[in-house]
């Protein structure tokens, strides 16, 4: 599925279409394919090299991006997956386990899971978590802490579920325990961001040591439209208050809330999921190695300035 | 004005100094004498309503008269986003907001005596950008945390408002874990942490430090919540209860651990803290 913005490319894939349908092709065939491929890799590029901030949440939000099963499937080697939050119930919106990096590195992968169909999304509710999905998150972090094991987590999502049920099992009370117990949990946390980084639902297991963020990814207080609608008192001007908002990584990046971008093949990581499993497997094992062998004590104090320097006033 | 008025002005007390003698309850609509309004810390004993106090005026009915030191009096609103929306830039509105209210922030955070003991004492102030929080906001509240600690004095917070404050972006949600962080702190050194949750604690700020408190003490009908009601009746296609997101809804469901009206809010703080032996 191409993006709106993405025009040109699907006159091209269009045209690439109806020459890989062509049987036994000639040479001239394959030479065409050749050339228009090179066209569309190079348009990609030119696109992607200067995405506004409102295209960059399309992006952020295609339905083909890698949701975390992808990332489970394509960067480790094992995975035990953990369910329930023994409280209450077994939330798939968000999930994780025990699993192991292709380097034989061990960790707690944990984080939003969104569907690619509508059964998928049904089930995971879109990657927006009720309060059992928070409170599992919880529980597999203090098993991390008790296994002394890294915890990896993995964010993606329009934001905690705005439902009744949600509020009436404390939707406000799990997101922020998890920051108090995130802030002083003693093991280190690697945070990525790989699409919607949705407000209070993303940093409800948002709180870590390092974080991360893929290039097209967006991280916001609130959504685009959401803003728009209050702040324009209209809900399309979305790219005018996305401009605003700042949502990008490499405006986070300066603004200090993330601390390195993981960049993504030309086109998003949508269309080249080798590459970006390598890529987001090479920065997870190289972040893990940085942060073995610091003691717990520096560890928690290095992550409570961390946070505290944000935002501070001069 | 027609005879009728006159004739009903006259068996009212002194029509010119109405509003100075009467307050009309916003809750039940009752006449009440100003000066008993006031005496019940702007509260209606009929049907009680309680109406928004100012964090002056919450620090007053708190603590010990003239024990109170305010901290980071200067501390302000940053800009970080260099936010401007259809009306203009936030820089303005802060400005602006800051200039009529007196206030620098929506929060005042100070070290007084609630009933004689030292206490650390946050107030949220919703006139401020509806006690919105945002960098300003959350620094002073783990500055103020931070001070609990040094002294070893409890922290007490009133929370009032209506979440994080979008012109300032991703960097009030960052406030979010920032406080926390803070008041996780006060938990490894045992040191009481108590949040007063008032008309509204919605959002963002329900969804960080007012809900981590060691005991959660809420105003009678105050709305705490983390969604709007009109965001959660757009997705779920249902009306809700009436109660919905109310104190006494979440006292039902286990979120808060008491009601408790106004007048009986400092006796009720003294008579907590008096339990901590740390
Ligand atoms: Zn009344």
């Amino acid at each position: 599925m191409n993006l709106d913005f993405e025009t040109d490319v699907t006159e091209i894939d269009a045209q690439l279409l109806e020459l890989r349908a062509v049987a036994d092709p000639d040479s001239s065939t394959k030479s065409r394919i050749a050339e228009f491929e090179k066209q569309r890799d190079a348009k990609l590029k030119a696109l992607y090299a200067d995405l506004t901030p409102w295209q960059t949440v399309q992006v952020a939000r295609h339905p083909e991006r890698p949701m975390l099963r992808d990332f489970i499937a394509g960067l480790t080697t094992e995975f035990i997956e953990l369910h329930g939050d023994r409280l209450f119930g077994d939330d798939q919106g968000i999930i994780g386990g025990f699993a192991t990096l292709k380097n034989q590195q061990r960790f707690m992968i944990l984080g939003h899971q969104k569907g690619k169909n509508f059964d998928d999304n049904l089930r995971c509710n879109f990657g927006m978590a009720r309060p059992e999905g928070y409170r599992k998150a919880m529980r597999l972090m203090k098993l991390a802490e008790k296994y002394a094991l890294p915890v990896v987590s993995f964010i993606d999502t329009p934001g905690a579920f705005p439902g009744a049920d949600a509020e009436e099992r404390g939707q406000a009370e799990a997101i922020a325990r998890n920051m108090m117990d995130m802030a002083v949990l003693k093991t280190p946390i690697v945070v990525i961001i790989t699409g919607e980084g949705g407000s209070g639902g993303a940093i409800g297991i948002g709180v870590g040591d390092v974080i991360l963020m893929l290039q097209y990814a967006v991280y916001s207080v609130i959504s685009p439209e959401g803003c728009a609608s209050i702040l324009w008192r209209d809900g399309s001007k979305a790219a005018e208050a996305a401009n605003a908002l700042k949502i990008t990584a490499p405006s986070l990046k300066q603004l200090k809330v993330i601390d390195e971008i993981i960049p993504e093949p030309p086109g998003g990581a949508h269309r080249d999921y080798p590459a970006i499993m390598l890529t987001v497997g090479n920065a997870l094992a190289k972040t893990l190695k940085n942060l073995t062998g610091i003691s717990t004590g520096k560890l928690v104090s290095r992550r409570y300035d961390k946070f505290a320097a944000m935002g501070r006033a001069r | 004005m027609g005879w009728f008025s006159r004739k009903k002005k006259q068996e009212q007390p002194p029509a010119v100094a109405k509003e100075d003698v009467w307050v009309v309850c916003p809750g039940c609509k009752a006449h009440v004498y100003r000066e008993e309004w006031e005496k019940n810390l702007k509260t209606c004993d009929r049907c009680s309503f309680h109406e928004r106090l100012t964090s002056a005026e919450r620090v007053a009915m708190l603590l010990d008269p003239k024990s109170y030191t305010e901290l980071n009096p200067r501390l302000t609103f940053s800009d970080p986003l260099k936010f401007v929306d259809a009306k203009g830039s936030y820089a303005d509105k802060a400005a602006e907001t800051s200039a009529k209210t007196g206030l620098k922030e929506a929060v005042i955070t100070g070290i007084g005596r609630l009933s004689g003991r030292k206490i650390v004492l946050a107030v949220m102030d919703f006139r401020f950008m509806g006690g919105s929080l945002a960098s300003g906001t959350g620094e002073k509240i783990r500055l103020a945390a931070e001070a609990a600690l040094h002294y070893r004095y409890p922290f007490v917070m009133v929370a009032a408002s209506g979440g994080a404050r979008m012109h300032e972006g991703i960097v009030s949600l960052m406030q979010m874990p920032k406080t926390c962080a803070a008041i996780a702190r006060l938990r490894d050194a045992r040191l009481p942490y108590i949040s007063v949750m008032t008309d509204p604690t919605t959002g963002g700020v329900s969804a960080s430090f007012a809900m981590v408190g060691d005991v959660h003490i809420a105003e009678p009908r105050a709305l705490i919540g983390f969604a709007g009601r009109r965001v959660i009746e757009e997705t779920i296609k249902q009306k809700l209860p009436e109660d919905f997101q109310t104190a006494e809804y979440l006292l039902a469901h286990g979120f808060v651990d008491m009601i408790v009206p106004r007048p009986k809010l400092r006796d009720t703080l003294h008579q907590i803290l008096a339990y901590r032996r740390t």
